[in-house]
């Protein structure tokens, strides 16, 4: 079959099983549009790039597939990077596929030209310039395989224009993706595994640490049956919340710096940790020397680079979670530390999430409020910042890629966008993006995305007039010197008309649940616009670089 | 402690770049680098000298093993091994001093390889200690110019770091 370079992208992109891309066009990437219009891929015009990459990261987070999106050259593709590099920080399988200028400008500081697959190097887990329209159906195939395996993360494909007008033979089936210099361990060293074993059999305290690699490689189960089969109790990360149920007694919901106070007190407690797809960040960690201290640590990773990166530990695993957890499970002993578990159940007890409510509309009431209403299948998503830490602890999270959020590099404005590829790829969820007015504001431009395409996502808008998390350490830690932090008040429920969307607006405690229950209802998408105290605190929170159990709010 | 790291790379456009991009983005220090052919068709081959504890050049050789095109790293520090350096040394040379500096020339076993009214430049491989030493005894005539390569390594077990 003789396709030109542009019909290659759309016709392998199709047998790659993709449903749908998330982009903007421009000069340099007009063709692969032109190939597009009519070939029956549903494509999502987003209204500014960033956006783009973040739906195509939110759609791979709450469907477990390769997100696509597609941006054209110099603006279009540094407009991407903030997307991509987020999606680099919590390993989301994403292929960016960009526009380039021609191959005989590349160089000459031409029109719209950009130095992409340079700029995108830290930040992927691999990137391409495709400068010859024979390489083009092997590098896009090569792309998605190295997207989606071993630890996944963003890749990107720069398309000089020229090569996507050139004409060559396409048969995307008979391409064999071998890459010498990729090959990833999956199935974990036995002896380690048995090893790892032994000291779950011999701990008298042991904790597990699950992170988002348990998510990633779809791993709950395996974990949960870990779990109970020796009573282990389970703290996670950040980006491990959803891996184990919250509800469930083992459950010590999340740790690190705005963790559950019994999840740190436990990690800092246990005799042997065993961490799970995770990469012991320092918002995980606090003060990482004293972090766990008194326990043997086991460390299971896709990415041997992990091993010893942050903590040194004493049995590494290196392989796929779900595989080497359905080994480790076989030589684990059916066992119960009463002692152990009799501490965590009053560490529990003692030390439960508090607010203080009042008359005003608390932050917490509200992520409570959605938490009753909301179906079981809801998928929460949130900004960055004291809405996206009172969604993590308020919330009760029982299912694996039903919270996203932006862990590692902490993107505000990267809700509301993933929240509209979340719902592009799971159509029977409700998906609610639990925001703040400074986040809302960084990618508001997206609520003509959602009307447009009429994708009914729900924003709750935290409404604090402030860049509140900023604003909470300036209290604790700046003396209450409110540099930059204080915001006009905005009407986002007005906003939300003005683009086509339904908007409510919330001032009165008493209006808040009919106002959900109306959002949730309404067959489109709505912005909640919830006016609540500017002082309210994240709380728990740990001090940066304090160790987890020095808690401000704990005791 | 200074490692020796051999690195067998994809031959595409870029590699380097992402290689050095590695470096700095992770802060670890290149001493030196160098790059060249390998025996494979396609494949080349860097020597890289890194400064570091055990801790910072495990994480090297991880975070350098984790890019798609590179193919193979190895440690060769503690491995029996030959290192070669070359320098081209341009030095002060009249009628009054040529012979003194061609008799340090021999000692080393360097050669020299342009001659002209007032210079020589000379040419001379071996390991960084050599080299140094030789510096310093021509250092007194007046060096006017140095090009150097980094260090190329290469195991003594037969069979290398396949």
């Amino acid at each position: 079959m003789r396709l030109t370079g542009a019909q290659i992208v759309i016709e392998a992109l199709k047998q790659e099983g993709v449903e749908v891309i998330f982009g903007i066009p421009g000069g340099a990437i007009i063709d692969v549009y032109d190939a597009l219009y009519d070939s029956g891929i549903r494509h999502i015009l987003a209204h500014h790039e960033q956006g783009a990459a973040h739906m195509a990261d939110g759609y791979a987070r709450a469907t477990g597939r390769v997100g696509v999106c597609f941006a054209t050259s110099g603006p279009g593709a540094t407009n991407l990077t903030t997307g991509i590099a987020n999606a680099y920080m919590d390993s989301i399988p994403i292929v960016a596929i960009t526009g380039q200028v021609a191959t005989h400008l590349i160089g000459k500081d031409a029109f719209q030209e950009a130095d992409t697959t340079g700029i995108t190097s830290p930040i992927t887990k691999h990137n391409y310039l495709v400068k010859d329209v024979n390489e083009l159906a092997r590098t896009i195939k090569e792309a998605f395989y190295i997207a989606r395996t071993g630890r996944p993360g963003p890749v990107l494909i720069d398309i000089p224009k020229n090569v996507q007008t050139a004409v060559m033979d396409f048969d995307y089936a008979s391409i064999e993706v071998d890459i010498r210099g990729y090959k990833p361990s999956v199935t974990g060293h036995i002896r380690q595994i048995k090893e790892a074993a032994r000291l779950i059999n011999e701990a008298k305290k042991p904790c597990i640490l699950a992170g988002g690699g348990v998510i990633t490689a779809g791993a709950s189960e395996e974990l949960f049956r870990l779990a109970t089969k020796a009573n282990i109790p389970v703290a996670t990360t950040f980006m491990g919340i959803g891996s184990f149920p919250q509800d469930h007694p083992l459950s010590l919901k999340s740790a690190g710096m705005h963790g559950n106070y019994a999840a740190n007190y436990a990690l800092m407690e246990c005799d042997l940790l065993i961490a799970i797809g995770c990469r012991f960040s320092d918002r995980t960690t606090g003060r990482v020397d004293k972090f766990a201290s008194k326990a043997k640590k086991i460390h299971i990773d896709i990415d041997p680079a992990e091993i010893n990166k942050n903590v040194i530990v004493d049995v590494p695993i290196v392989g796929d979670a779900k595989i080497i957890l359905r080994t480790l499970i076989e030589y684990v002993q059916e066992k119960k530390e009463e002692e152990w578990i009799n501490y965590i159940m009053e560490l529990k007890n003692t030390h439960p999430l508090k607010y203080q409510d009042g008359p005003a509309i608390k932050p917490q009431f509200v992520i409570e409020k959605i938490c009753e209403i909301a179906p079981d299948n809801t998928i929460i998503v949130t900004e960055v910042g004291q809405n996206q830490m009172w969604s993590a602890l308020f919330y009760t999270h029982t299912k694996p890629r039903h919270f996203i959020s932006s862990g590692g590099l902490g993107t505000m404005g990267f809700g509301f966008p993933a929240s509209i590829g979340a719902k592009v790829g799971r159509p029977d969820a409700l998906v609610v993006d639990i925001a703040g007015d400074g986040s809302f504001m960084m990618n508001i431009q997206e609520l003509a995305t959602a009307v447009e395409n009429n994708i009914p996502v729900k924003v709750v808008v935290i409404n604090n007039r402030a860049l509140g998390m900023v604003r909470q350490w300036q209290e604790l830690f700046y003396k209450g010197r409110y540099s930059a932090t204080i915001l006009k008040e905005i009407n986002f429920a007005e906003i939300a008309r003005a683009f086509g969307a339904m908007g409510i607006r919330v001032t009165e405690k008493e209006e808040l649940v009919s106002a959900l229950d109306s959002a949730f209802e309404y067959p489109g998408p709505v912005v909640v616009d919830v006016v609540v105290e500017q002082e309210e605190k994240v709380i728990p929170m740990v001090p940066p670089g304090a160790p987890i159990d020095q808690i401000i709010g704990g005791n | 402690m200074r490692h020796t790291i051999a690195v067998l790379v994809e031959n595409k456009s870029g590699v380097l770049a992402r290689i050095s991009n590695l470096f700095r983005r992770r802060g670890y220090n290149i001493e030196s680098i160098t790059v060249g052919k390998s025996e494979r068709e396609g494949i080349a081959r860097i020597t890289l000298e890194v400064d570091g504890d055990e801790l910072v050049i495990e994480q090297v050789t991880k975070q350098l093993n984790k890019l798609i095109d590179v193919i193979k790293v190895s440690d060769i520090t503690h491995d029996e091994m030959i290192e070669r350096e070359l320098m081209l040394i341009k030095v002060n040379a009249d009628a009054s001093n040529r012979s003194e500096i061609l008799q340090i020339v021999d000692i080393f076993r360097a050669s020299v390889v342009d001659v002209s009214p007032k210079a020589l430049v000379i040419e001379i491989t071996g390991d960084k200690d050599k080299l140094e030493a030789f510096e310093t005894l021509l250092r007194p005539f007046g060096i006017k110019e140095i090009a150097c390569t980094g260090k190329v390594a290469m195991v003594r077990h037969p069979k290398g770091i396949k």
